[in-house]
């Protein structure tokens, strides 16, 4: 339910929101995040707590709002931010520089960890004013991987100086978004509409695949793996469009869903339940989109109150793997897709999930935390 | 309010002017001095202003010496830059939104409701920002910050006690009887100086031996609050049961008050009839002497019966006139009409005040709200408040109660629209708010665009995905020009930074059939040099934006020329080849390279072009060469050899074809 739901205004546009991973094992939900700044004179990380346990009310539901616990300056836009492990964040600026930052917990205090200048860069790395934005960051164990408007790929270890490999003009527009497809391949997204498949092992240059949307050349704006079925991808794009890829096969996506009215910022399979999906989008909307159930159990999701519920039929080529985000069956053939804001009409730039709780980030400046998705 | 810009003293130099959007810049000048000119100020073209709504902030000075001239960055709204409010500006965003878009929804008495409560909707957000502030100023150790939290508070206290009572008076219009009622709330909500003396005395242990007891008492009778009043009076009761009487006297009376319904249980006739009858009840209990033998009885009774003389003993209690005014109605007039206010508040001010000091500002705009002069209130909080926030914002919903139609300005369209304009204005010139000032303009239907149009395109762009938000914000509102204008910004950006690709994708978003054909020329300059393509990711891509401009065609299907020839299928590559040239899809430039591409093709061992298509190469290598000039053919020798080995590759070609064509015949 809505009441689930707390919010702060934050006096900060929010363009990032990410959970601290949970311990390998852990049974509880997570109770950290931190959130980057845009379009501030001064941006800023910082970390949250999402109001400790002794804040529940008598009833078990009343929850505080998202307590700040420490926060540090951010020269530049934060265009990414991913944790590396339990203490450590990277965020990509942007000025071009991508920086470690690390959450001391016994003192709740932030400090910059390692900082790689200039990672991204137009013409030349060394001149004042050549840095060029970085847009997208992805880590794996201690492998952080970063994409620019300069279409360049970097791969960095987090205990290294140096990048250990840069890809320079691997892509003639801009590179939107990065993730890990298997432990040496990853997948870029561009601003013509294109899904690359590249292979960090190999020497060359070049993508060892290529997808691509049909026609328009809308860019795509956000990636995201199934967490489970590696060959399934997902990819929102400017137009809003949420497209399910099956990189196995084609070079088209295998289906194309209408979704939101303007840019999807980002994509995310639930980790744990990928059935689950969600997205967020620049006309202010968050959509949850669930395959989980068929029709004769989803009668009973419909009337949520607040809710607006649509169903969806969308077109698929035919599949043989039993999956619900690939499936043609009839009876299987629809999803309930629920937004989960009403009436907002600023751009949610981010959101993350991770066990029953959802955090997302808004540009009028407020974050947003709803601890229990699934209720 | 007008305030005085630091350091700026027309009297020691001359000023001069200039308008901006939501800035002043005020420059020294030597005007003035050598010329003896009057000084002159330069307004801005019809841009009116209601008088001294500068707010002063000095945003840079060059500090120099005497001889050096300073400019000074003014700008109109002043609180934009407070961190703090930033949560008002866009908790109020949603609200103004939500109250645009619910427009004419409901008609009459729950369009009046929800009106009401779009109007509380807006002060709970002025109350949540003035406890965020006052706990901002109880930790803040430095004590200019301290100090400065402090006006803040009390700033958005007034802010808020204005509201209210515009809340009463226009957007709900309360009627006789129901507006004492309200009025009492609102001094009860807005007189805070006595609640740690009321909660001192009510968590002592013995509250009636406190040396405040009987001032409690009085400020919760001065208030209206009976209730409390009795509860404490009774304690007094019990330790004096010599005067039992004349307590339980005093309680009943307080007790019988009669009060206005807010229901529709009793007519107004019904509840002055009422009154009147316990008003003369406490008047006999006075004359009578009842309390002769306890002053603070007495006291309270006189307060009872609306005695001035005594109510206005306990100024003190009060602190201010308006709630003496709101006393002294609810102890004389309990049934005051709205249309009669004035009246009473003009008096209560002469009062109290009492000759001593000036009215302030904020008695000057309650006064103005108790005469239902709206557009008064409205100029006067212009005047005092360094922001724009507060009149857009309550203009806005006193004109959605269609209470400000029949008032036309003599510049802009109305005053909503002039002070919404106002107030986006500073907002697109802080860095980070503009994005809620884009939805202000859009509900101002007779300049809003325009200023949008102006405003937007003075974003500065520094990353690509800002441009996004921008260009989706004019998009969306068919700005075209805008969208041109951002992305021809973005691929010029682009094109500075080698970002050929980059830049073509901006172009053709922005339709931009020029600069495409430039980018062109520089794909096609850069293979020309270097042999090869760079950015093929991109020019294998381009599917029908390709249409855009000639040259851009070109490039596409000169590089599908390569990729064919590269598949090795000849045949479909030298129809291409040469429906570049006779389409006159190729720049004549160009027609050497692609004549010269020919050339491997004339090579192969097997025959490709036919007669006809041989015929046609020769009539372009032709054409080119004739369009030449003698001297510039001997300038260049290596081209003179090329047009050579060509006339002779195609010489050999029809040569071969004729043959197999003709046996082809034959056969």
């Amino acid at each position: 339910a809505m009441e689930a739901v707390c919010a702060r205004f934050v006096s900060q546009k929010i363009s990032k929101t990410r959970w601290r991973p949970l311990p390998a094992a852990a049974l509880q939900p997570p109770d950290l995040f931190a959130t980057g700044s845009w379009d501030n004179e001064d941006n800023r990380i910082s970390i949250w707590s999402v109001g400790d346990l002794g804040n529940v009310g008598l009833s078990g539901e009343y929850q505080g709002e998202p307590q700040l616990l420490c926060d540090i300056r951010h020269n530049g836009d934060v265009m990414d931010m991913q944790f590396l492990d339990q203490e450590r964040i990277v965020v990509a600026s942007s000025t071009g520089t991508v920086t470690v930052f690390r959450h001391h917990q016994n003192n709740q205090t932030l400090s910059a960890n390692q900082r790689w200048e200039k990672a991204h860069y137009h013409v030349d790395q060394d001149t004042s004013c050549g840095g060029a934005a970085c847009t997208g960051v992805i880590c794996n164990n201690t492998e952080i991987v970063t994409v620019g408007e300069d279409g360049r790929i970097n791969l960095f270890r987090a205990d290294q100086k140096d990048a250990v490999r840069t890809i320079n003009n691997a892509d003639s527009s801009t590179l939107h978004a990065v993730t890990f497809l298997r432990t040496t391949e990853i997948l870029t997204v561009n601003s013509i509409g294109q899904l690359k498949i590249w292979d960090l092992k190999q020497q060359r240059n070049e993508p060892s695949q290529i997808f691509s949307l049909t026609g328009d050349r809308v860019p795509l704006h956000c990636v995201d793996r199934h967490p489970n079925q590696q060959h399934i991808v997902a990819t929102g794009g400017q137009d809003g469009m949420l497209s399910i890829w099956d990189i196995r096969q084609g070079t088209m996506p295998v289906s194309l869903l209408n979704a939101h009215e303007a840019e999807m910022w980002e994509v995310h399979f639930h980790p744990s339940n990928p059935d689950h999906l969600f997205t967020c989008s620049e006309d202010g909307s968050l959509w949850h989109w669930d395959t989980s159930t068929d029709i004769s159990e989803k009668t009973s999701f419909l009337h949520q109150g607040g809710r607006s519920t649509t169903y969806f039929s969308h077109n698929t080529i035919n599949q043989s793997v039993v999956s619900a985000w690939l499936s043609n069956d009839p009876t299987k053939d629809r999803m309930e897709i629920t937004n989960l804001i009403s009436n907002q009409t600023l751009s949610v730039n981010s959101l993350d999930i991770l066990g029953p709780c959802l955090v997302y980030g808004t540009d009028a400046e407020a974050i947003y935390v709803n601890r229990q998705l699934f209720a | 309010p007008s305030q005085v810009v630091p350091g700026a003293d027309p009297s020691a130099r001359q000023l001069c002017f200039a308008w901006g959007p939501a800035e002043v810049l005020v420059c020294e000048t030597l005007f003035g001095r050598r010329g003896g000119s009057p000084s002159r100020g330069e307004g801005g073209p019809g841009r009116g202003r209601l008088p001294g709504a500068l707010t002063g902030c000095v945003a840079g000075t060059g500090e120099g010496g005497p001889s050096s001239s300073r400019v000074f960055v003014v700008r109109s709204d002043q609180d934009i830059y407070i961190q703090t409010l930033r949560k008002l500006f866009n908790e109020s965003h949603a609200i103004f939104i939500g109250l645009q878009r619910g427009e004419e929804e409901l008609a009459g008495k729950s369009r009046k409701a929800q009106l009401v409560q779009v109007s509380k909707n807006y002060r709970s957000v002025i109350r949540a920002c003035m406890e965020d502030m006052h706990q901002a100023a109880i930790s803040a150790r430095d004590p200019a910050l301290h100090s400065q939290y402090s006006t803040q508070v009390s700033v958005l206290s007034a802010m808020e006690l204005i509201w209210n009572l515009c809340e009463i008076l226009f957007v709900e219009a309360a009627a006789a009887g129901p507006l004492l009622l309200r009025l009492l709330d609102w001094v009860r909500l807005h007189v805070c100086d006595v609640d740690t003396m009321i909660r001192e005395v009510l968590s002592s242990e013995n509250p009636s031996k406190h040396e405040q007891f009987w001032n409690v008492v009085n400020v919760f009778v001065l208030q209206g609050r009976m209730d409390d009043a009795r509860h404490l009076l009774s304690k007094e009761a019990s330790a004096n049961p010599a005067s039992a009487n004349m307590y339980e006297i005093l309680d009943d009376l307080m007790k019988k008050m009669p009060v206005p319904s807010l229901g529709n249980t009793q007519t107004l006739t019904e509840m002055e009839l009422k009154w009147q009858h316990w008003h003369e009840e406490c008047q006999r209990h006075l004359q009578g002497g009842t309390f002769a033998s306890n002053s603070h009885l007495e006291s309270i009774c006189k307060i009872l019966l609306g005695d001035d003389d005594a109510i206005l003993e306990k100024k003190e209690l009060m602190s201010t006139w308006y709630h003496f005014l709101v006393t002294r109605l609810l102890y004389s007039h309990p049934t005051v009409k709205p249309m009669e206010l004035w009246l009473y508040a003009q008096a209560c001010m002469d009062l109290f005040l009492g000759g001593e000091g000036s009215p302030e500002p904020l008695d000057t705009i309650l006064m103005a709200a108790f005469e239902f002069e709206m557009h008064r209130v409205i100029k006067e909080c212009s005047i005092a408040l360094s922001n724009w926030w507060f009149v857009a914002h309550l203009t806005d919903l006193l004109d959605h109660c269609k209470l400000l139609q029949s008032h036309n300005l003599y510049f802009g369209s109305n005053m909503r629209e002039f002070l919404l304009l106002e107030y986006a204005s500073g907002l697109f010139s802080h860095h980070s708010l503009w994005q809620l000032g884009v939805d202000y303009f859009d509900h101002c239907p007779e300049y809003g665009r325009v200023y949008l149009e102006l405003h937007i395109e003075r974003i500065p762009l520094n990353t690509e995905q800002k441009a996004l938000k921008v260009l989706r914000i004019c998009e969306q509102r068919q700005m075209h020009e805008q969208v041109r204008s951002i992305c021809k910004i973005m691929a010029m950006k682009a094109l500075r930074n080698n970002r050929l690709g980059s830049a073509l994708s901006w172009s053709i978003r922005a339709k931009d059939a020029a600069f495409a054909t430039l980018i062109s020329d520089r794909f096609l300059k850069d293979y020309c040099e270097r042999g090869s393509f760079s950015d093929l990711d991109l020019i294998d891509n381009l599917g029908p934006s390709m249409l855009l401009s000639d040259r851009l065609t070109f490039l596409g299907k000169y590089r599908e020329f390569h990729r064919l020839y590269g598949e090795k299928r000849f045949s479909e590559a030298a129809k291409l080849l040469l429906m570049l040239m006779t389409a006159h899809i190729a720049p004549c430039s160009f027609w050497m390279t692609l004549l010269t591409d020919a050339l491997p093709l004339l090579e192969q061992e097997e025959v490709i072009f036919s007669a006809e298509q041989t015929y046609e190469l020769m009539r372009c290598l032709e054409d080119l060469t004739a369009g030449k000039s003698d001297k510039q053919k001997f300038q260049d020798d290596n081209e003179t050899t090329k047009v050579e080995m060509l006339r002779l590759a195609l010489a050999r070609n029809l040569a071969r074809v004729i043959v197999k064509e003709g046996t082809l015949d034959g056969s």
